[in-house]
């Protein structure tokens, strides 16, 4: 056994020891804790990634050597390694470009337990990236859950609590559903590890019996995990959630959170009931009209809000609609356009937070786009990288976005009703985004008379923006040479699937 | 439609799961339905002990013992199994600590506010709202 294998374990352990040590530390040194957490984390999961890719394998780690029946497990393979990198990278650069305004908007004496939750957080999504064992998966979601609470509530202030209680009550109402399923699908199979499930499954599904209560435990985890995630019509809590807190959380909530809850259901799907066990038992086609559902109404919501953040946020739940009309889509080329959707919005979300937050400073605090006309004159990084996020969201070629929706559109010819859907989904969703994005980037830049404005110090503003800037990068590499990306989605799927 | 009736003539003897699984939808309809933030907490409880009492009876086999070796019998056939027991212990840690986290937001909602009622909430919201663009 190669050494690299431990590094899954480890990065969830750490970050467990991390956040009971940052517990006693002070509020400067847990932050520098989470810090070097996040960043040898990425360092280690991106070793296991290139051990699987190189070596084109994935791996099973026994957890107190117990064996496969018995024990619990993680597995790890390109897939799981790939997404544990980007969760790691992408908190990583949220709480570095939102760690002013956490010191802002977090009371002194509790700022040290922020760091904690982060550590928390980081915990649970590793866990939920190479977990092989459901029922371990039901307890990571309940305390990401917790965790992301937490990071949202810390906040303080009325609105704040009362969006934190609304999130709280749709994912405890999405995790009650979510363990139902578990428990129905261990009535019937008697197992909890994943490689075991599906065998169980498969053999059931063949013999015909139980039929009717796997389909049930298959909804009912599915629609859990949707709604956990965000998907229309479960989507109320998440603008107020994703809009109302501190930017740190708002890129950690909708840059990375949802999309553990999503990698799971991935998991779920493809290997613990099998791809075509789930496309027969018709819960594919819920996904994709929700999916489908929520490309065009959240986007149409976004178009009628009136502040920016909730307009970024209502984005967000339109883009979920796009991973879920993959999942309902599929196909292994459907499957890849998920995994692209994945990345870009990991990666152009927290940009765009925090840049409508430092775009909000320099408007004296003020978020409605009167205030906001010619903003980016004064504060010109943070103008950059909302435009730039803004070019990507609409889908311009070179930007990461774009990629996606190629893939998208490809994946959907040859599908009787489903392309249509897919296909006018995309187009009607796509000329939304251009309405509000374009129309907000173009308002930044408008030429103003500023001298009634309140003076903003832009001296900072290129310090603050440095983390923005390297998702920006990144989403600009990947944006103009997605080949060597495809290609490793390509392997990690022959891995995933088989 | 036939498995579907075959699995009502089970319902007499499968009782317990019958009364667990509405427990559970009792609970979730608290949850999503109730205006009020106590009764919405009370509802994840009882939504959580369905579940429970679905695991814990699905665990149980008539005739048999606890897991625990007596007299050095040790035939799998005397026993119960014991992993939903397990699940179940989890499951409680689980829902105490999400109960508390809720209790907690409940307790700051209502020292800010001095209501418990989700509609008074949003109405005070809306205001606010409003307020804001004039």
């Amino acid at each position: 056994m190669s050494f690299v294998q431990n590094f899954p374990f480890f990065t969830i352990i750490l970050s467990l020891i991390c956040a009971v040590v940052s517990f006693v530390l002070s509020k400067n040194a847990s932050k520098w804790v989470s810090v070097a957490l996040l960043s040898i984390s990425s360092v280690l999961n991106l070793a296991v990634l290139v051990y699987c890719s190189q070596n084109n394998t994935d791996f099973t780690y026994m957890m107190g050597h117990f064996p496969a029946p018995w024990g619990n497990e993680l597995a790890a393979g390109v897939f799981e390694s790939l997404m544990a990198l980007l969760f790691a990278f992408v908190m990583l650069m949220s709480i570095l470009g939102g760690a002013s305004h956490v010191e802002h908007d977090v009371a002194k004496q509790r700022r040290h337990l922020y760091w904690v939750m982060v550590d928390l957080t980081h915990a649970a999504l590793m866990a939920l990236c190479y977990t092989n064992d459901i029922f371990t998966g039901y307890v990571f979601i309940e305390v990401c859950t917790i965790a992301s609470c937490a990071l949202l509530a810390v906040r303080g202030g009325g609105r704040v609590l009362i969006a934190s209680v609304r999130y709280m009550i749709f994912a405890l109402v999405g995790s009650g559903l979510f363990l139902m399923g578990v428990v129905f699908t261990y009535s019937i199979t008697g197992h909890l590890l994943f490689p075991q499930l599906r065998e169980a499954i498969a053999l059931l599904w063949r013999d015909g019996s139980y039929r009717l209560s796997m389909t049930v435990a298959i909804g009912l985890m599915s629609v859990g995990l949707a709604i956990k995630a965000g998907l229309f019509p479960f989507h109320f809590w998440l603008p107020s959630a994703h809009g109302r807190a501190t930017t740190a959380t708002s890129g950690i909530l909708s840059g990375v959170i949802v999309k553990g809850y999503l990698f799971l259901l991935i998991k779920i799907i493809y290997r613990v009931v099998g791809v075509e066990v789930f496309h027969a038992s018709g819960v594919q086609n819920v996904l994709l009209i929700f999916g489908v559902a929520a490309m065009v109404f959240c986007s149409a919501a976004a178009v009628g809000s009136r502040r920016l953040k909730t307009m970024v946020a209502y984005s967000s739940a339109a883009q979920i609609g796009y991973m879920f009309m993959g999942l309902g889509m599929g196909t292994e080329a459907a499957l890849i356009a998920v995994f692209f959707q994945i990345i870009s919005h990991a990666l152009t979300k927290p940009m765009l937070f925090l840049a409508s937050s430092s775009l909000m400073d320099s408007c004296g605090g003020h978020q409605d786009f009167r205030s906001l006309r010619g903003a980016g004159h004064r504060n010109k990084p943070a103008g950059f990288l909302f435009t730039v996020g803004a070019l990507s969201m609409v889908g311009i070629p070179m930007f990461i976005g774009f990629i996606p929706k190629l893939h998208f559109a490809s994946a959907a010819f040859g599908m009787g009703w489903r392309t249509w859907a897919v296909l006018g989904a995309l187009v009607i969703s796509t000329l939304l985004n251009v309405l509000y994005f374009l129309y907000t980037a173009m308002l930044l830049w408008l030429p103003v008379n500023d001298d009634n404005r309140p003076s903003f110090n832009g001296k900072s503003a290129w310090r603050h923006a440095a983390p923005g800037l390297a998702l920006a990068v990144l989403g600009m590499a990947i944006g103009l040479q997605s080949a060597p990306l495809a290609q490793l989605l390509q392997q990690g799927i022959a891995l995933f699937c088989r | 439609m036939q498995e579907l009736l075959n699995h009502l003539n089970n319902l007499p003897f499968n009782y317990e799961e019958a009364v667990a699984v509405i427990l559970f939808a009792i609970g979730l309809s608290m949850l999503l339905f109730c205006r009020n933030l106590l009764k919405k907490v009370i509802g994840l409880d009882v939504m959580d002990a369905g579940i429970f009492l679905l695991l814990a009876d699905r665990g149980y086999i008539t005739g048999r013992t606890v897991p625990i070796i007596v007299d050095g019998v040790t035939e799998m056939e005397y026993y119960i199994n014991p992993i939903p027991a397990g699940l179940v212990l989890t499951g409680i840690v689980v829902s105490v600590s999400v109960t508390a986290l809720m209790l907690s937001l409940t307790v700051r909602i209502y020292k800010t506010y001095r209501t418990l009622e989700i509609d008074k909430l949003y109405i005070m919201m809306t205001n606010w709202r409003k307020g804001e663009r004039e």
